[in-house]
């Protein structure tokens, strides 16, 4: 899968699932407050990512992730070792 | 009041539904495919809430707790109850509900295939639980004061305005939501379908729900959600509420017999309990909603428990579930808001598809047409398995 392929989809589920504006998205953007998630959250943001490519993510893979572009890159990563 | 049923969504829908005698009764062919005995059901369309409550509150809603959400909505919009009033009081809720399968076996579906509790999401838990509606619309609505879910089976819904009636009466609450909501997916009542209780008339399915006819064969499941604001006195006069009517008699017994099969002696005992406590004569009562499910033993017992208390007064019964189909956890609260807009509107609904009696129902006064007639006094019937029984007396409101 192409790097702006993978964007794009991630962008996607997120205005789909965490109903956020697409303009909100911006890769130096914090992901924590733009989706404005809460521990809940965070479940429900492994379930997306396992449905749509494929692996799952510990929770604590979560802890280095600030901005959207530190997810970008995380899922990028992940993908390419598939 | 506020009611989401397969009869209508809301009260005016209900209101003509009820007077025309129209029945809410579909097949399903999904649930022949699924292996369902009876592929009959009340047809109840799940609302579009995306826009209307926000991500969150809409992935911990499953199906019967989005119909109590619609009924809700409804019923405080009707009771006058704004988000003013909802964060300056304490109000309760005490909902009926007795399962909910869907969510449960859509989190074990996930669960057996990918070996992995954390992905069946965070909305999981919430909505799997029997205290779902609860905990979803006391998160929603912001309720402060009781909350709890009341579980008896067919009787769920009465008995939550039952206990509200009791806890507003002894002072510890001034205002209670209460009602109860029924799912209707295919996972709900395959277990139900099971036992055989559910009417095979599938070639007519407006005719299958026939309670107290001599050649009825079962009841026809069905759902939705009703809700209820039960208020003290004190306080409906205090905010200039119009009180639409008055819980005069909350009567309950237990069976102490068998765990499925009904008996006269149990009802009789329920329904002389509310009459004692309106202290009204079994005479007085102008209408019996009748729990009367279709089924021919159900239905034969209750016939001969009402004929046991009215007897000569010759009171007239009909049987709502005639046209809803057994809305199971929300009839008990269902029926009372049908028999609510009767009472309001002077009419009896009709027990459709009433056309021949039986030795039982014969002694009755079932009314099988539309009857135009002032109500100032009802009783309405719930009965569930394990054999508990709740009766309520209701009296028009004070003008």
């Amino acid at each position: 899968m192409e790097t702006a392929e993978i964007i794009e989809k991630i962008n996607h589920f997120m205005v789909e699932e965490f109903e956020v504006e697409l303009g909100t998205i911006t890769p130096q953007a914090n992901l924590r407050e733009t989706l404005q998630l809460d521990s809940l959250d965070y479940i429900d943001l492994v379930v997306v990512i396992e449905s749509n490519f494929g692996f799952k993510v510990k929770a604590e893979d979560f802890t280095g992730i600030i901005t959207f572009q530190d997810f970008y890159n995380y899922v990028i990563a992940k993908v390419g070792k598939q | 009041m506020g009611i989401y049923s397969c009869i209508g969504k809301n009260m005016e829908e209900v209101r003509d539904a009820l007077f025309q005698g129209k029945s809410g009764i579909i097949l399903d062919p999904e649930r022949k495919a699924f292996g369902y005995r009876s592929g009959l059901t009340g047809l109840v369309e799940r609302p579009l809430l995306k826009g209307i409550l926000d991500r969150r509150a809409r992935v911990m809603l499953p199906e019967q707790g989005e119909f109590a959400y619609m009924a809700t909505v409804e019923a405080l919009k009707n009771a006058g109850i704004d988000d003013d009033y909802l964060d300056s009081h304490e109000i309760g809720i005490i909902y009926g509900n007795d399962s909910s399968a869907k969510p449960v076996m859509e989190a074990i579906d996930i669960i057996r295939d990918k070996k992995d509790t954390l992905l069946v999401g965070s909305g999981s838990v919430f909505q799997t639980m029997n205290s779902t509606v609860t905990m979803n619309l006391s998160t929603i609505f912001r309720f402060k004061g009781i909350n709890y879910t009341l579980s008896a089976a067919c009787a769920s819904g009465s008995h939550a305005i039952g206990t509200g009636y009791h806890f507003i009466k002894t002072g510890l609450q001034d205002m209670i939501v209460c009602g109860g909501a029924q799912e209707v997916n295919i996972y709900s009542m395959g277990n139900f379908d099971a036992l055989s209780a559910f009417s095979i008339r599938e070639s007519a399915p407006a005719t299958a729900s026939r309670p107290f006819d001599r050649d009825r064969d079962g009841l026809v499941p069905s759902g939705g959600a009703a809700t209820l604001v039960l208020e003290s006195l004190e306080s409906a006069l205090k905010r200039g509420a119009t009180i639409l009517g008055e819980i005069i008699g909350y009567g309950f017994s237990s069976n102490g017999g068998h765990i499925s099969n009904p008996t006269v002696d149990g009802p009789v005992r329920a329904i002389n309990m509310s009459i004692k406590e309106s202290g009204l004569m079994a005479k007085e009562i102008d209408y019996i909603n009748a729990h009367a499910t279709s089924t021919p033993v159900g239905d034969a017992k209750e016939a001969k428990a009402i004929d046991a208390v009215f007897g000569e007064a010759r009171t007239p019964v009909s049987s709502t579930k005639s046209m809803t189909g057994h809305e199971c956890w929300m009839s008990g609260a269902s029926e009372i808001i049908y028999s609510m807009i009767m009472m309001k509107d002077g009419f009896i609904a009709p027990n459709i598809n009433f056309e021949n009696p039986d030795e039982d129902s014969a002694k009755l006064n079932i009314i099988s047409k539309t009857l135009e007639k002032n109500i100032d006094v009802f009783l309405s019937n719930s009965f569930g398995f394990g054999g508990t029984n709740s009766s309520l007396i209701i009296r028009k409101g004070i003008k």
